[in-house]
């Protein structure tokens, strides 16, 4: 299963505050060893809210804000995809995450995230069901491929 | 946290930890199969522990401190190892800081050739590679290859045997020989990934499981030999396998077929990552192995954004190249499919006339079901019959016999 771990905002990552080096070498040591377990799938840090947007809705009709938005803690600074077995694994991951030290409040959140294949495909329309046994009919045309 | 939080946090770390504790632990003693057991033995100890004095903040290096004791008491008493207890003991002793990256890798990629040791029956290599490498229970490698539990049990320990009697060495290969040793290490993982993905989904979630336990293999494989084009090859050809995953079957779990898939349901994260590891291979100048060119054909697969954008003369010449490296009649008979998607019927019909008689293929229903296939497309409808006639009476699958059986009266109808 696939889990996103998503580091908080905070002031400083809000103010563009580059962080030290020694926190840029304890998360790249992170994730050379996420990778390195076989579990990263993608992770990436994002910039301070004033170069992003959002789009609120009212009676039918979006509205775009442009950032800097108000709640810093409500607001992420950059995510890790991982695919692992269980939830606690996600959670062990997590907790090796390196934090600055001196960190108060929710610094992460992990999340589940939905897979595809846990639902079944039924979006395919009767008539495209047809033509996709017809097609099957060709048998096994790239099975081994498959 | 209560107890059964602490033992799943505990499994966890079991997860992430196990092989590099394994692989350390080997070192140390030069035997795979006394390694696993300290190691379970300390997952005994956090089991019993844990849930009153919470897990740790370094728990990996917790369960080596306590394998790393419980070893040296047992070579204290073990006289089996009586000839090197002055050394090992004074080893293990002094031994107390913690070993550097390199290191570890080191033993790591020893644990992967060892554990997929030639010595050891296909069986043995697949179940020690899961448990050693993968961290999974015996119970889970039994409920994935759906045979009972007391057999994994008995091939891990057989297997262990094996390795301690004929004295293994818990090393990597050199030279010439790294390169077979290496192939049967990817045959492993492979094998894994395959088992779990022919299992179609829905039933039991185990077999779907394994194709992310092979991945997961592979990847870290890949970080462990980063200049081995074929690893990076597997890698790839799995990736973007693993991402048909939820296009691959049907609403009832019916399989289907890849030119029929929903694409909007393949997963473009994967694909990204299996054309990322391809060019990787391709920087390493190893496109032309096996396991390149089958990724090379998923990736003209994955490319094409509607099964008519297949670029099928791509896929019928690195099903050449793959014929030639690995002479197989199926590859053969695959080339003759994309021989027909790109350039028509009748040079598929060419070539799979070429293969009519090999032996191999005796009784492989696909044959007579693709030439019926091309036969029907040139019209020649009575011929056609006549093979989807043969293939029915071969296939030993009723749905498909159903299908082949329907295509032959098909033929008939036209024709009269």
């Amino acid at each position: 299963m696939k889990f996103m771990i998503v580091g908080k905002a905070n002031a400083e990552t809000e103010a563009g505050v580059l962080p030290s080096q020694e926190l840029v070498d304890n998360m790249h040591a992170y994730n050379e060893s996420l990778a390195k377990a076989g579990v990263l799938l993608a992770a990436e840090g994002l910039y301070p809210s004033s170069q992003g947007a959002q789009i609120a809705y009212s009676g039918g009709k979006a509205t775009v804000i442009d950032g800097p938005f108000a709640e810093a803690k409500e607001l992420i600074a950059g995510f890790w995809l991982i695919q692992v077995k269980s939830r606690e694994e996600a959670i062990e991951w997590a907790l090796r995450l390196p934090v600055p030290p001196g960190h108060e409040g929710v610094g992460l959140d992990v999340w589940r995230v939905f897979d595809p294949s846990d639902v079944p495909d039924d979006s395919m329309p009767a008539e495209e069901r047809e033509r996709e046994e017809a097609l099957r009919e060709r048998l096994s045309v790239d099975q081994p491929d498959d | 946290m209560t107890a059964s939080d602490t033992h799943r946090a505990i499994e966890a770390v079991w997860r992430i930890e196990a092989a590099r504790l394994i692989a350390g632990l080997a070192r140390m003693v030069r035997d795979v199969g006394l390694a696993e057991e300290l190691a379970q033995d300390a997952l005994v100890a956090a089991l019993q522990q844990w849930p009153e004095s919470g897990v740790p903040r370094n728990p990996g290096a917790w369960l080596m401190t306590v394998s790393k004791r419980r070893a040296i008491d047992l070579i204290r008493r073990n006289e089996r190892l009586e000839r090197n207890l002055v050394e090992l003991g004074h080893r293990l002793e002094h031994e107390e800081e913690l070993p550097e990256v390199d290191e570890i890798e080191d033993d790591l990629l020893r644990l992967v050739f060892t554990a997929c040791h030639p010595a050891l029956s296909m069986e043995a290599r697949v179940a020690l590679t899961l448990r050693v490498l993968g961290g999974l229970t015996t119970e889970e490698i039994a409920r994935a290859f759906l045979v009972p539990e007391s057999t994994v049990a008995q091939r891990i320990v057989r297997a262990k045997r094996t390795l301690a009697d004929k004295q293994i060495p818990f090393e990597v290969p050199q030279g010439a020989e790294l390169a077979g040793r290496l192939a049967a290490v990817l045959e492993v993982i492979y094998l894994v990934f395959n088992e779990g993905y022919s299992a179609t989904a829905g039933d039991d979630w185990m077999r779907p499981a394994l194709c992310e336990d092979a991945l997961r293999l592979g990847r870290v494989l890949a970080g462990l030999m980063p200049k081995e084009p074929e690893v990076h090859g597997l890698v790839a050809l799995m990736e973007i396998h693993a991402s048909r995953s939820a296009a691959r079957v049907g609403p009832s779990g019916e399989p289907v077929l890849l030119l029929d898939q929903n694409r909007a349901r393949w997963d473009q994260l994967l694909i990204r990552r299996g054309l990322a590891a391809l060019e990787h291979v391709e920087e390493l100048g190893g496109a032309r192995g096996p396991y390149a060119l089958q990724a090379a054909i998923a990736a003209c697969h994955a490319r094409a954004l509607n099964p008519e954008d297949t670029d099928w003369v791509r896929i019928a010449g690195l099903y050449e190249e793959l014929a030639k490296l690995s002479r197989s009649p199926v590859v053969e008979l695959n080339r003759a499919v994309a021989l027909s998607m790109a350039y028509g019927p009748a040079v598929g019909l060419e070539l799979l006339d070429q293969i009519m008689d090999e032996p191999s293929l005796k009784d492989y229903h696909l044959l007579p079901s693709v030439r019926g296939d091309f036969l029907y497309k040139l019209g020649r409808r009575e011929e056609a019959r006549a093979e989807f006639e043969r293939a029915a009476s071969m296939t030993r699958n009723a749905r498909e016999r159903a299908l082949l059986e329907e295509r032959a009266a098909a033929c008939r109808g036209d024709t009269g």
